[in-house]
């Protein structure tokens, strides 16, 4: 048997390594970005006693976590409680495969002949669906975590997790179905293709990104709606009885989800990687570096920006926990149930509307 | 028959088919046979899993994220979280008397038989495999599907969740006088 290795295979791997391990550093950074922003916002300096600016603080961290003792209850379920932070690891990195990160590389695999390897690990046809069945899976890590370990506080956590990413999921499900109508694919690349040139969904969906990143915030637990693992009611919620790194596992599942999520929000919403003025930034790039090199690096910086654009958002996650309060719980449901959910309906209803009868009107004016 | 040969021919598609099958059926006998009602709970998941993973087989990319999105993703966190309140933790030994298991025994036992009897003389369709059409599990092809040659048992189908779900709301409300938890 013999193996050929073809180029395109290889450029793949390495996508899909360079994604796996942007994730990873960013949600490593993103503790340190927090601790800094909230130093910020609170008047004071923050870490900064592990190397310069205290850049290696996540390291300092991480070797911390795994030199604590790492203990089991005595009454817990004990495959159970390993089973919690493993799935919320998971799920929380499986999203990434289907989030469009730039356009693509081009390579001559024979002469003349030009090759395409988008910079996606996986392009399905279903991505939204993908993202959102995952998204609905990551409630198991908490649940599993918060009733295997035997403990009132965890479990009220957990079945706080539960109702709330039920609740919310509805409402998100409700807000994408109508980017879906305006686009007519399910397919995540194709959503932000058609976003090309300025046509960013946020200018058609305003209404339906609030609703959105309101649910992105519930889903990945974050404040104001970090009810799970409300300390001042909970302890520490679901993660009470954790210890050393599988605790660990659990708060960087968190980190991960808001890069995931801020990722989907800047490609369902914000255009992805392209930017103003990308098809001048193109022809200026291939004018000057022939046609393959000039493609890859408006490649790389369409994969800049589009990285800007999460970070951003990363950013927002943060600057939102350190300015709002935390929901009561009766607060969050009616929120979710009797606000979101009857407003996203009325999303779309409005763009089914628009798309029966505005645009026929608008496309006749500009006729 | 010689089984070396056997898994010597296996195709990949085949040999998935058979280690998911195996999976599927080991985690749904699993479901019966665990103890914990909250194990049970999760081999079901894993079952929905396996389900899954033929959808996928069948090329039918769109069924199988649906199951995993309403069955493992919605109905089960519901089924989780109801047992999590229930506290079952001991197993209820004694609400099984030797009556009850005989009488499931027979129902089950009778159950089976009629599967068995059903499958046997089922004249299963036949497939041409030059003119199947392999794109017909893909999104777009339901939709149109659905949509046109289904559409009058689709919104019968929409009709009948809305009353569903309305009938839940109305089931749930609070009346007047009612106490509040």
């Amino acid at each position: 048997m013999t193996f050929t290795i073809d180029v395109a295979f290889i450029i793949k791997s390495i996508i899909i390594l360079v994604i796996f391990g942007i994730t990873l550093l960013v949600a490593m950074y993103s503790t340190y970005g927090e601790r800094k922003v909230a130093a910020f916002m609170q008047d004071r300096i923050g870490p900064n006693r592990a190397g310069p600016f205290g850049l290696l603080q996540p390291l300092a961290d991480a070797v911390k976590m795994f030199f604590k003792e790492d203990f089991i209850p005595a009454q817990s379920s004990k495959w159970l409680f390993i089973l919690g932070p493993c799935l919320s690891m998971l799920t929380a990195l499986m999203t990434s495969a289907v989030i469009p990160f730039g356009d693509s590389i081009k390579y001559e695999a024979a002469p003349g002949k030009i090759w395409d390897v988008p910079v996606q690990a996986i392009d399905v046809n279903i991505g939204i669906l993908y993202v959102f069945g995952v998204v609905s899976l990551g409630v198991y890590g908490i649940m599993v975590g918060g009733w295997a370990s035997n403990n009132k506080f965890s479990l009220l956590g957990a079945i706080r997790a539960a109702s709330q990413n039920i609740s919310y999921e509805i409402s998100m499900g409700l807000a994408i179905i109508a980017i879906l109508m305006m686009t007519g694919s399910l397919s995540i690349r194709h959503i932000v293709e058609q976003q090309h040139g300025g046509n960013w969904n946020i200018f058609y969906q305003p209404l339906g990104f609030i609703i959105f990143i309101t649910c992105a915030f519930a889903e990945c637990n974050r404040t104001p709606f970090d009810l799970p693992e409300c300390e001042t009611e909970l302890i520490g919620g679901y993660h009470t009885e954790y210890s050393s790194m599988k605790l660990g596992f659990y708060l960087f599942a968190e980190y991960i989800n808001m890069f995931v999520s801020s990722a989907m929000i800047s490609s369902l919403y914000f255009g992805g990687y392209n930017y103003p003025g990308m098809d001048w930034v193109q022809a200026q790039l291939i004018g000057s570096l022939g046609e393959i090199a000039g493609h890859n690096v408006a490649t790389l910086i369409g994969f800049l920006v589009f990285f800007g654009k999460s970070l951003f958002f990363v950013f927002f996650y943060m600057w939102v926990r350190w300015t709002l309060p935390r929901f009561r719980y009766d607060q969050l449901m009616n929120l979710g149930w009797k606000g979101l959910i009857p407003l996203a309906i009325v999303n779309i209803i409005l763009t089914g509307g628009a798309i029966l009868f505005l645009k026929p009107l608008v496309m006749s004016f500009l006729k | 028959m010689n089984f070396s040969n056997l898994f010597a021919n296996l195709t990949p598609s085949t040999s998935i088919f058979y280690a998911l099958s195996f999976l599927t059926i080991l985690c749904g006998l699993m479901v019966v046979l665990a103890k914990n009602p909250i194990h049970s709970v999760l081999y079901l998941i894993a079952t929905f899993f396996c389900l899954s993973g033929h959808y996928i087989l069948l090329n039918a990319q769109f069924l199988a994220a649906v199951n995993i999105i309403v069955y493992a993703g919605a109905i089960m966190v519901l089924f989780l979280f109801v047992i999590m309140f229930l506290n079952l933790k001991k197993e209820d030994e004694e609400s099984k008397t030797n009556l009850v298991k005989i009488a499931a025994m027979i129902v089950g036992g009778t159950l089976f038989l009629i599967f068995v009897a059903v499958l046997r003389k089922a004249q299963l369709g036949t497939y041409n495999p030059y003119s199947f059409d392999s794109q017909i599990g893909m999104v777009e092809s339901l939709g149109e599907i659905l949509y046109s040659d289904y559409l009058l048992p689709f919104e019968l189908v929409s009709i009948l969740f809305l009353v569903a779900m309305i009938g839940a709301v109305m089931l749930g409300r609070r009346e007047a006088g009612d106490r509040h938890f």
